[in-house]
């Protein structure tokens, strides 16, 4: 594919930001050179940062979209501290992005957009290019003109043909990188007809072919492929993990799904996912608001399906009430918050993992809620498998924390094998013999699902107090103090079936670092740089945070220090503090933006003493 | 299927016992819904009651069936995730006129929008009972209550008219101590395909006696209650003093009628419930003492397409164009490479 005449360059590892004005298609853009990037076997991660707006005033700031990939032969989990490459396609995505790229990186900008106005939308006071060139290598490329050459043919209007130069970028970045472009070719014939389809599998060939003349790029890049565990891949973000994650528990505990939610970001995209799947028995339904959406899940629970609800904080906070009816009336359902930035309405596209406390005590009165967090895009399939189980198995509400970056992001996915996913019976309680709607099985605390439909099993249940076994409404003081405490010894018991926490490094020692959610990539990266340069520290990750794994006491009084690094102001280090007596330190971070490597390494050499 | 003995009013008769207070109208209206649903055809374990919070809402505790007592203002949303869920099985919301018109406004909105088939029981007592005595949003204007005791400065709503806006397919007023026409309400609501409200005029004789007592009383309810009956003209009043509804501009007014008089040749309208346009209903909603008798009985009964209906017509698409699901191809759709 590359000009055989150019040198081609094996490197390991390479980060490129994609950035442009929001109606310029950097997130598209993006998403294609990933799926190539992955049919190409390389292990990426990837993080998509865009505004909330649907469209900012063009060029602002504002409204500037990035998308960023890290691509390497060798095992990654974040999409990198900085970019070693940013192509910016207006003013505003340079100015925006560029004290990011990594020193003496490249950027790669469409100089036809570098005029008067742009420059001062961005907020620019003059010509930035001079400065930016002692610094970085800056490619200027004529890309609007590149674009509109290639497509002088054809019958479009100027702003048609305008709308596919991120297509001519995707071509040239092709060409750099030695992706083959098959899959976005596929994808391009799948979408569109005609002039459309025509202009851009056009430009895509003429970017690519542009690199192999240019003497802008002397050479090309390669990066090899990853050695990975041998299966089937394919590339998957966070949110679709979860809604299929959904669907293959409907499968496994062999139910109907019911999806009770209203749209919110970043968790709207699930509901869209799970509206196509009538015919996998999946009912989605788009409730009038946050609490019809809950209420609507719970009254299906009620019925005896499969019954999910998913939301962001703003959502999840509308929902406690019903989630308080649920825990009273023990019925099984499962709720995702897809965590933002807060408080209130925060900033709705960025990320944050900070609805823990919300999700632990939320509710009014003493309200066990037990809680998972999916750690990689991929494990949003395998969370939600469990958080089903354990709804169904213990009768309850099981809240799941995901967050946007999760959702967004994507990665490489082995994808199960179906067959071997374990499946389990539901059981619905049928006997009316000696009845009792609040008798706990002995094992789980967990009280009989029975529904309605079923002969002689007429009864009530609600929200007020019920009387032990028999689940009459109950004023008895001692009764209520014995079902208080019944609701969270059976929250308590799920702790039998969590696996024991495993650390990764050594079992003891001096420092060690517990995360939860989507600090996965960078605190196990930054953890495994350390040890590598010989320093004493560990790190666990929780996927249950209530109740916690059984050992985790254990394993942290095994270490002088603790470090939780979290997106919040604290919120898992004083549960940990509270619960295990540990003095738990606290690195947050709330921009709004995931963890950098080395802002966890920085810590973690401060707390050793090492470092320069 | 054995053949099973025939149910009875006393098989719906929970063995909780019921605590409203003496005189409530409700005792009134379980023991018509208790005599009624024996009457209906349907299996007792698949009738479910599901409530919201407040004395209505107490109510299916008292019946021996699948119950659901759910928090202030949610029951129609519970219910249609039951209904969703589970179209075999006959629901039946049961709030008040604080609990549905207040909190829960919105749900009822959008169910009875959406069409389930269920039926929406709504206990209008135009006060807010078990919290001891506030003033609800249909209370009168200038109502004195604990909450208000210079006098309440809301403009109430109508629950008739809320539910015309929200575009209800069937419609109905009644009257808690008259049994013989609750029991033809609720017969009527449960044959209706769709959304069924009925407000249903309930006494609090602790908080708000009295209320309807015009039109519970046998003696004042001809003068003050118009009783409709579908293709019938709107006439009211007793003889030697019979009156007429003429609509004219979607604007209600009376007429006076001799006795031997022919109401639709002096211009009296006839009742239509299954008019092609609302407004006809709108106008008998806008009916209100002490200006116009109140209208009781069916107000509009139409037929439009019920939400599980359009849900099960879409399953049944989606089953035909793609099959039945199948994970592994799911998971396997798209792109996708192997590593050896």
């Amino acid at each position: 594919m590359a000009d055989p005449k150019k040198r081609i360059e094996q490197v390991e590892r390479v980060a490129i930001r994609f950035a442009g004005d929001s109606g310029d298609g950097m997130q598209l853009t993006g998403t294609k050179f990933t799926e190539s990037t992955a049919l190409a076997g390389n292990d990426l991660s990837t993080f998509p940062d865009f505004p909330a707006e649907i469209r900012a005033p063009a060029g602002s700031l504002a409204g500037v979209s990035g998308f960023q990939i890290q691509f390497s032969s060798e095992d990654i989990r974040t999409p990198a501290d900085e970019p070693d490459v940013l192509v910016a396609l207006n003013p505003a995505a340079l100015h925006a992005n560029i004290e990011d790229l990594r020193p003496g990186g490249m950027v790669i900008l469409n100089s036809d957009a570098f005029s008067g106005k742009n420059l001062e939308r961005a907020g620019y006071d003059g010509d930035p290019l001079p400065a930016l060139e002692d610094r970085f290598r800056v490619v200027q490329i004529p890309l609007t003109a590149l674009n509109r050459e290639a497509l002088k043919d054809l019958k479009l209007s100027t702003r048609e043909k305008d709308r596919c130069k991120n297509f001519f970028m995707l071509g040239l970045m092709y060409w750099l990188y030695n992706r083959p472009m098959d899959s976005t070719l596929r994808w391009l014939e799948s979408k569109f007809r005609g002039d459309v389809f025509e202009a851009n599998q056009r430009v895509l060939k003429a970017g690519l072919h542009f690199g192999e003349t240019t003497e802008l790029f002397p050479v090309s890049f390669s990066v090899p492929k990853a050695k990975i565990q041998p299966g089937t891949y394919r590339n998957i973000t966070g949110n679709q993990a979860l809604a299929w994650g959904i669907i293959a528990a409907g499968v496994q505990l062999d139910r109907p799904i019911f999806l009770g939610a209203y749209p919110i970001t970043p968790a709207s995209d699930v509901l869209h996912e799970l509206a196509r799947y009538r015919h996998f028995g999946v009912k989605t339904f788009q409730a009038e608001d946050e609490i019809a959406a809950a209420s609507s899940t719970i009254g299906a629970a009620f019925a005896g399906q499969l019954a999910v609800c998913t939301t962001s904080g703003p959502g999840l906070i509308l929902k406690q009430e019903a989630l308080g009816l649920a825990i009273m009336t023990e019925l099984p359902v499962v709720v995702v918050d897809v965590q933002r930035a807060g408080p209130s309405t925060g900033m709705p596209t960025k990320t944050e993992q900070a609805d823990l406390l919300l999700a632990l005590y939320g509710r009014n009165s003493d309200s066990p809620m037990p809680v998972l967090a999916p750690c990689t895009p991929g494990d949003c399939f395998t969370i939600m498998i469990e958080a089903f189980q354990i709804a169904v198995k213990y009768m309850t509400p099981v809240t799941v924390l995901s967050d946007g970056y999760l959702a967004n992001s994507s990665e490489p996915w082995l994808i199960p094998e179906v067959d071997t996913l374990p499946r389990s019976k539901i059981r619905y309680h049928e006997d009316p013999t000696d009845f009792l709607p609040y008798q706990r099985d002995q094992d789980t605390l967990a009280r009989p699902w029975a529904i309605p439909g079923t002969k002689g099993l007429e009864h009530r249940i609600g929200g007020l107090e019920s009387e032990v076994d028999t689940g009459t409404v109950s004023y008895v003081p001692e009764n209520h103090e014995q079902m208080v405490q019944l609701r969270a010894a059976k929250v308590a018991r799920i702790a039998q079936d969590i696996p024991a926490i495993e650390v990764n490094g050594a079992d003891t020692g001096e420092l060690l670092l517990v995360g939860w959610g989507g600090t996965y990539g960078a605190i196990s990266t930054a953890v495994n740089e350390a040890r590598e340069d010989g320093l004493d520290v560990s790190s666990v990750h929780l996927r249950h945070l209530n109740p916690f794994p059984s050992n985790l006491g254990d394993v942290l009084s095994r270490f002088r220090q603790v470090l939780v690094p979290e997106l919040n102001t604290g919120q898992l280090s004083r549960v940990l503090r509270a619960e295990f007596l540990v003095p738990a330190e606290s690195l947050s971070k709330v921009q709004g933006q995931p963890f950098k490597v080395n802002e966890i390494r920085a810590r973690i050499d401060l707390m050793l003493g090492a470092g320069s | 299927m054995a053949a099973t003995a025939p149910l009875k009013a006393k098989d719906f008769v929970s063995d909780l016992d019921v605590r409203w207070c003496p005189g409530c109208g409700d005792y009134s209206i379980l023991k018509n819904i208790q005599k009624v649903m024996p009457e209906l055809g349907v299996p007792k374990e698949n009738v479910v009651f599901v409530s919201g919070i407040g004395c209505s809402s107490r109510f299916p505790y008292y019946m021996n069936t699948f119950g659901f007592h759910t928090i202030h203002g949610r029951a129609p949303a519970f219910a249609t995730g039951i209904r969703i869920s589970r179209p075999e099985l006959s629901v039946w919301v049961v709030t008040g006129d604080g609990d549905g018109l207040s909190i829960g406004g919105n749900h009822l909105i959008h169910t009875i929008r959406r069409n389930l088939n269920l039926q929406i029981l709504l206990f209008n007592n135009r006060v807010y009972g078990l919290t001891k005595g506030q003033y609800s949003p249909t209370s009168r204007e200038g109502m004195l209550s604990k909450s208000s005791p210079q006098g309440s400065i809301d403009h109430p709503i109508d629950p008739i008219a809320l539910a015309l806006a929200a575009g209800a397919t069937f419609v109905a007023r009644t009257i808690d101590v008259n049994a013989p026409h609750l029991q033809e309400m609720l017969h009527r609501a449960h044959a209706h395909e769709g959304t069924a409200f009925i407000e249903i005029l309930q006494n609090c004789p602790v908080y708000n006696d009295n209320e309807w007592h015009e039109l519970e009383d046998r003696k004042t309810r001809v003068s003050s209650a118009l009783a409709l009956a579908n293709g019938e003209p709107l006439v009211f009043g007793p003889m030697g003093n019979r009156k007429g509804i003429r609509i004219h501009d979607g604007v209600p007014s009376i007429i006076s009628l001799a006795d031997g008089d022919d109401p639709i040749s002096h211009g009296v309208a006839t009742h239509n419930e299954a008019h092609h346009s609302a407004s006809y209903a709108f106008a008998l909603a806008s009916m209100a003492r002490p200006d116009f008798p109140v209208p009781i009985g069916v107000i509009r009964a139409v037929e439009k397409p019920t939400y599980e209906a359009m849900l099960q017509t879409q399953i049944d698409q989606a089953l035909e164009q793609r099959g039945p699901g199948d994970l592994a191809k799911l998971l396997h759709s798209g792109d996708t490479w192997t590593v050896e």
